[in-house]
């Protein structure tokens, strides 16, 4: 059987940590094709600096490929950019046979640090990701969450000032996902750019600051993630006296509106008509116990935006 | 400096793979089991039941045995240990944690080859150097060019683990074995044919093996280094199956050699153009 796959990709445009507009990030019409077939059709992105920036998609929607195409090929594939980067593979593995220090010491040499900042950043980082007890144990008695965490660590040696994370929580507990996320915040915090590819909604919806919708190899949406979520808001209304002349009256606001005996379920599309609708339905005369807007999950927006049929 | 460092983690992790250390076992339990064999055979040589003439010939021939047996051993180790050091780690993913860091793809499979042939330096020079010892601890018998038969092995060495790597940019790491071991198994049949061919004056057939020397000069290697290291009175004899009635020319080394180089250097250019 043959691994080697004959793959095209090109990359008409692509700027890493150069751009004037503050971005870390700009590609063009970047695409992969493996075999003739297309992996990538046509990706643009751009990724302003010191964001956390989230890749979302079905499964096969060529979020991982993307990613390699990033890291792997140029001109992140540029050795000079590439002291600049740091990456965490999916599913990372090494030699079985390293210990976890020794892992990073060989990780840190080939950043080309020496072995004084080596002395003192392997402690530092084994702390950060809570392995120091764990630093003379070979690989090959870690387990899956512990790997990830000396894999987070290797790809934060150089201070990077961007960071790519495929599947950062993948393999860990709920302590060891929170601690993933503290650290990426931190990064964020250190003024780093971290490119995050998750499939848990959840992690990228506390995470990120912006979200590109990726479906069939191609960006379809690029949102930041509070305004994504602060619009189309479900407001529940719990009230005594509501008429169905109120409900035909909030129509002018909202949509899909229903009134089913006190309770008035609307939909709004932006939060700024919030206090319109309250007012409008107590000049009416509804007596108000509960007014609850409910801003939808990334979950619910990501099903909406790309579609519920996986993109297969 | 990348070179150097993925030298030193390769040597590192061959130094840590059972199979080395089965293999070196399996060296010093020949040398044993040689030197065992070389002492019963002295003892009996002292007892004066055989001409003078041949009283360093058998202890030489034994040695050529036993060389042939290092060959065998060092070609195989050669190919098991890195089989899967590049197609194995592209298929894991583990090459990309260090294909990402600021070390040209060059370097990684630069530094892995020198690691490996570092390693099977190490291990030939250990056994060519303990079969030699042995026989002339007990007999005064060494091959007679050392150097040149040592260099000609490690050449061999060498070819075999430049071949492996350039399948393992390029296959699974079982196709990559079967491929390599399989060119090994060509160039003794094609020696052997060739041999047999010289033996019978049958041109075609030693033009056979010429062929599958070109294919694989593995064989040819081999037979030069035996022609060096074996007794002037064996060769003329045709004293024992290492003397070379065609023997391998002077530029089929130097194809070797350059052999050994190219098929580096494709290994180097797919690795590098390649998804990893």
């Amino acid at each position: 059987m043959t691994q080697a796959t004959e793959s095209r990709s090109r990359s008409p445009s692509t700027v890493l940590q150069q751009s004037a507009a503050g971005l870390a990030i700009a590609t063009r019409g970047l695409c992969k094709v493996f075999n003739g077939k297309v992996a990538v059709r046509s990706l643009n992105l751009e990724v302003p600096r010191g964001e956390i920036f989230g890749f979302l998609g079905p499964n096969g929607a060529g979020k991982s490929t993307s990613l390699k195409m990033l890291v792997l090929g140029r001109p992140a594939g540029d050795v000079p950019i590439r002291r600049k980067i740091g990456f965490l593979p999916e599913h990372f593995r090494f030699y079985e046979w390293l210990t976890a220090a020794e892992l990073l010491r060989l990780h840190g040499r080939l950043y080309g640090m020496s072995h004084s900042r080596l002395r003192q950043k392997v402690p530092e980082l084994l702390g950060l990701v809570g392995l120091t007890e764990h630093a003379g144990k070979r690989l090959r008695d870690f387990s899956k969450g512990m790997l990830q965490r000396i894999g987070l660590a290797q790809a934060l040696l150089n201070d990077p000032e961007l960071i790519f994370l495929d599947e950062p929580t993948s393999g860990l507990d709920p302590a060891g996902r929170r601690l993933v996320r503290d650290i990426i915040k931190a990064q964020r915090e250190r003024g780093a750019t971290v490119l995050l590819n998750s499939h848990l909604l959840s992690e990228v919806e506390i995470t990120c600051d912006r979200v590109a919708f990726i479906k069939h190899g191609e960006v379809i949406e690029t949102r930041e993630l509070n305004s994504l979520l602060a619009e189309q808001t479900t407001v529940q209304v719990r009230a005594a006296n509501l008429t169905a002349e109120m409900a035909a009256g909030v129509e002018q606001w909202a949509s899909s509106v229903c009134l089913q005996n006190h309770q008035l379920t609307l939909s709004v599309a932006s939060r700024e008509a919030l206090p319109q609708i309250l007012r409008f339905l107590v000049d009416r005369g509804a007596e108000v116990y509960e007014f609850t807007p409910q801003r939808l999950s990334l979950e619910e927006r990501f099903l909406e935006i790309v579609g519920n049929d996986g993109g297969l | 400096m990348g070179v150097w460092i993925m030298a030193g983690v390769t040597f590192r992790e061959a130094a840590r793979k059972k199979i080395l250390w089965m293999a070196l076992a399996a060296g010093l339990a020949f040398l044993a089991l040689f030197g065992t064999g070389l002492h019963y055979q002295m003892k009996d040589l002292a007892a004066g039941r055989v001409r003078p003439i041949l009283l360093k010939q058998i202890p030489g021939a034994m040695l050529m045995v036993g060389l042939y047996a290092i060959d065998l051993l060092t070609v195989v180790m050669t190919v098991l240990v890195s089989v899967d050091t590049l197609s194995g780690e592209i298929a894991s993913g583990t090459i990309q944690a260090v294909a990402t860091k600021p070390v040209p793809r060059w370097q990684i499979v630069l530094g892995k080859w020198l690691g490996f042939a570092a390693m099977m330096s190490a291990y030939l020079a250990l056994l060519v150097g303990g079969i030699n010892a042995i026989t002339y601890t007990m007999a005064h018998v060494t091959a007679r060019q050392v150097p040149q038969g040592f260099a000609l092995m490690w050449l061999e060495s060498a070819l075999l683990l430049s071949i492996t790597f350039f399948f393992g940019t390029h296959y699974s790491t079982l196709t990559n074995g079967v491929l390599a071991l399989g060119l090994v198994g060509l160039a003794f049949l094609g020696g052997w044919i060739e041999q047999i061919g010289a033996a019978t004056n049958t041109t075609s057939a030693v033009n056979v093996g010429i062929v599958a020397s070109i294919i694989m000069p593995s064989e040819a290697l081999w037979r030069r280094a035996a022609n060096d290291m074996q007794s002037p009175l064996a060769n003329a004899l045709n004293f024992s199956p290492f003397s070379s009635a065609s023997l391998p020319s002077s530029t089929m080394i130097v194809y070797a050699g350059v052999y050994t180089a190219l098929a580096l250097l494709f290994a180097i250019r797919r690795f590098r153009r390649r998804d990893l």
